[in-house]
């Protein structure tokens, strides 16, 4: 007892000199399924809008990738290189954004090669890998460090799970595979009386660390920027910077969405951050880092045991939204019940479309949450119903298990 | 004869049934004029002579018809009395209806009603509407007629009127009654009414089947020396085999129809989970929409068999003919189903089938298999059986073609005409 209020006590003493800040964006486009019917099944193997795929890729490059990269590597630049962050994307998303809007892909090049801008690791679809299967999770960590290195020409040394999902023994896996830290969702139920603001460990392995994000922050600027009715708003920079300062603990670690900056939105967040930045920058108590940074500047003050996976989404952040019903739980037997079939084909187009479908997305528009048999996620899923979502889903995936059946047979 | 709906433009099987009933009488020399609410001019006039009830002005008054106006305007405001109607179609009556304004409820002497002719949310004031339009066209043409025939329950109260007005024998056929369209102890009691007056009223009831007869006689407590069994039959004529090519090598066992509880979806994917655990290579698919397809999309998910029962949604037309091309058995579950045209459409294709013994079509096909409904052991027998044997599938499919080839309405309505023959 004596011990730890000792050591609380001097890492408050530290971060009462200088508060960092460790900026994440995650950039991500889920895949569109076409619009695929029983009569197709055995037929015809092509499973993807493209046209929507495009779209979206095209949308998104206008109104957030592209201004805000420029705004990013412009701040980059003016700071000397004292504003740092981190960007993950899946390897779908590269590939994407390299066939639509290479503009972008040079653009995250510039930043990469800027010295102040992290690549991390994730699996190269958007998928739940983790909880999966172990094989196919460490699959799909290889095939996404080596499109970082042709692409960006970087070697990742931090992980970071689709939508933070995170439990101890995902941990051992991302350590196993070579990585020194994972960000992590800070959620409540996880932390207890614990702050977010410091680095920690994963519960049996020291050298893996853990970098917490701090929901409360982060969920400032992506969820309640835009809403009128918070008592806060509007946020201004200063205010915000001044509620990061007022923090306890020595790290914030403000994780999210990159399309948080929107410039259709119309509600000035790009405005907000360039402001942000450049008075972060000039503020002496604040300087950024980024999460390899922090975990060579801050000890960790403690372990963290998480027993049942937990993630970013929503309220609960657990695994609900994906697999919270049994339609959404159906797909996912089905779809990973293929996993030993495809190591023993190996090959190279059945590895593409099983990866694609492993993409969360597929299974979160099958949410049933929050209204019985409606539409959950109205807005974001291109279904009208979640049963909708499931019967189309389930119509590929059989196309899918034939080819993969048949590859077996010819084997 | 009164009729609500007649090909090419139908919302289920009573058009199909009423223009092979008039082919048939045509062919064994009884002539018809079909008066219907809303005809669109091209249907087919070569058997019969057809009166759009939409261009007839009222001229008659019947105490059936004004009897019933006081009751369907408090009925009217409660619009959840729909059957047989998708949600599409709902959402569309509903639009028209607010767009068209037309809360006026009464049509008064010399006016003209335009029909709707569907089945949308003020059917039962269309349906009071068509008897009293009904009644003046019975009393126009009273010099032609000799009979007057009405089908189902929505012609039952013009031919009230008609009989009331004119004197001529009344003939209800009952293609279906409210046991077959709800549940038991929902059944809709006003429907109920207009059809228990319709048998009362009729010199003779006609019933699709014996097990719609037992019906009418125990559920209408109509007197059992009335009622006739004339079953239906199908006219394949026009109808092209479509050839199509088959994606999937797996045996196809298929379910078509409306996804609701009359029809027995849910004892389908309690037999095709049994059958999946069993077999390899087998397929099933429920084509269809309905109210309770949701519930079994999420029966098929908790037994895990997503990845071979399929769902396509509402089918239309050519698909329909596809789905029975690609099916290798066809399955009708059905609760209660008066009689259920769908096998025999399958069996047609050459495709074997498993009815339920609760249908008025099992009683007339020999070379169909027969379950009862909720005998989901049986019935996984049966399809075990028909995808695994192929000496069993080979001869219920070719037997099958053959018999439903000879079920044909000319002599269907040969029975009709003794029914007629008795009133005159």
């Amino acid at each position: 007892m004596e011990q730890r209020n000792s050591q609380v006590e001097t890492s408050i003493s530290v971060t009462v000199m200088k508060k960092s800040i460790c900026l994440y964006f995650e950039v991500n486009q889920p895949t569109r399924l076409r619009t695929y019917r029983f009569f197709d099944i055995g037929k015809d193997s092509h499973y993807y809008d493209d046209f929507a795929c495009r779209t979206n890729i095209h949308k998104a490059s206008a109104n957030c990738y592209l201004p805000m990269n420029n705004l990013l590597l412009n701040a980059i630049n003016e700071s000397n290189g004292a504003f740092k962050l981190a960007f993950s994307m899946p390897g779908t998303v590269i590939e994407q954004l390299d066939r639509y809007e290479p503009a972008v892909i040079d653009g995250f090049r510039k930043l990469a090669g800027s010295g102040s801008v992290e690549f991390l690791c994730e699996t190269y679809f958007h998928s739940l890998a983790s909880v999966a299967s172990e094989h196919e999770f460490a699959h799909q960590v290889e095939k996404h460090r080596k499109i970082l290195n042709d692409y960006f020409g970087v070697k990742p040394e931090t992980f970071r799970n689709t939508d933070l999902i995170y439990s101890d023994n995902i941990g051992e896996q991302v350590h196993k595979l070579g990585f020194n830290a994972i960000l992590v969702e800070g959620a409540k139920h996880v932390l207890g009386w614990k702050s977010p603001n410091y680095l920690y460990t994963h519960d049996t392995i020291d050298s893996l660390k853990l970098l917490m994000r701090n929901y409360s922050l982060s969920d400032d600027l992506a969820l309640r920027f835009n809403d009128r009715n918070w008592n806060e708003w509007p946020l201004t920079a200063q205010k915000y910077l001044d509620w990061i300062k007022a923090s306890e603990g020595e790290i914030v670690n403000l994780f999210m969405d990159y399309e948080t900056f929107n410039a259709s939105a119309g509600n000035g967040i790009m405005e907000f951050m360039k402001d942000f930045i450049a008075r972060a920058v000039a503020d002496p108590e604040i300087e950024f880092v980024t999460p390899a940074q922090a975990v060579r500047n801050f000890k960790a003050v403690d372990s963290i045991s998480v027993m049942q996976p937990e993630s970013w989404s929503k309220e609960e952040r657990d695994l609900s939204a994906w697999l919270g019903n049994e339609l959404q739980q159906e797909a996912f037997n089905k779809l990973y019940g293929l996993a030993e079939n495809l190591y023993v084909l190996n090959r190279e187009d059945l590895w593409m479309d099983f990866g694609r479908l492993q993409e969360s997305e597929m299974l979160y528009y099958m949410s049933t949450k929050y209204f019985s048999g409606k539409n959950a996620v109205q807005g974001v899923s291109p279904y009208d119903t979640p049963f909708e979502a499931f019967i189309n889903y389930m119509n590929v995936l059989s196309d899918f298990i034939i080819r993969v059946n048949n590859a077996l047979e010819e084997m | 004869m009164f009729g609500w709906e007649f090909p090419p433009h139908i919302a289920g099987g009573l058009g199909t049934a009423c223009k092979g009933i008039v082919e048939g009488l045509a062919h064994n020399g009884v002539e018809t004029i079909f008066v219907m609410p809303k005809a669109s001019g091209d249907e087919d006039q070569s058997c019969t002579t057809i009166i759009n009830a939409s261009d007839v002005e009222v001229r008659t008054t019947s105490t059936v018809a004004s009897d019933c106006f006081s009751k369907v305007q408090f009925l009217q405001v409660d619009s959840n009395i729909v059957p047989y109607v998708e949600p599409e179609e709902y959402f569309q009556a509903i639009e028209s209806m607010k767009r068209e304004r037309r809360y006026e409820t009464r049509i008064g002497f010399g006016q003209k009603f335009n029909f709707s002719g569907k089945y949308g949310a003020n059917l039962l004031e269309e349906v009071a509407r068509y008897a009293q339009v009904g009644g003046t066209i019975a009393v126009e043409h009273a010099n032609e007629i000799d009979i007057i025939h009405a089908h189902d329950w929505l012609t039952y109260l013009a031919g009230i009127a008609a009989k009331e007005l004119t004197g001529k024998p009344l003939v209800v056929h009952v293609h279906a009654t409210s046991f077959d369209r709800g549940t038991d102890d929902m059944v809709d009691s006003r429907v109920y009414e207009i059809e228990k007056r319709g048998m009362e009223a009729a010199d003779r009831v006609v019933t699709v089947s014996d097990l719609t007869r037992n019906i009418v006689i125990n559920r209408y407590g109509i007197n059992p020396d009335k009622v006739f069994t004339v079953h239906n039959a199908v006219d394949f004529s026009g109808k092209e085999d479509i050839q199509v090519e088959r994606g999937i090598k797996d045996k196809v066992v298929t379910f078509l129809g409306r996804i609701t509880y009359q029809k027995g979806p849910g004892y389908f994917i309690e037999a095709a989970a049994k059958v999946i655990k069993r077999t390899e290579h087998v397929r099933f698919v429920m084509a269809g929409s309905g109210d309770m397809m949701e519930k079994a999309v999420m029966q098929v998910a908790r037994f895990g068999i997503a990845d071979r029962f399929h769902f396509t949604g509402f089918l239309r037309g050519a698909d329909v003919q596809k789905m029975f091309a690609l099916s290798d058995v066809y399955i009708m579950p059905s609760v209660s189903e008066p009689f259920g045209i769908s096998p025999l459409e399958a069996m047609r294709t050459n495709v074997p089938s498993i009815i339920s013994k609760q249908s008025g079509a099992a009683e007339i096909l020999k070379y169909a298999l027969k379950v009862d409904f909720w005998d989901v052991d049986s019935l996984a027998d049966d399809i075990y059986a028909l995808v695994k044997y192929p000496a069993l599938s080979r001869f219920a499919a070719n037997q099958g073609y053959q018999e439903v080839n000879n079920i044909k309405w000319n002599s269907a309505t040969a029975k009709l005409k003794q029914v007629y023959q008795s009133l005159l």
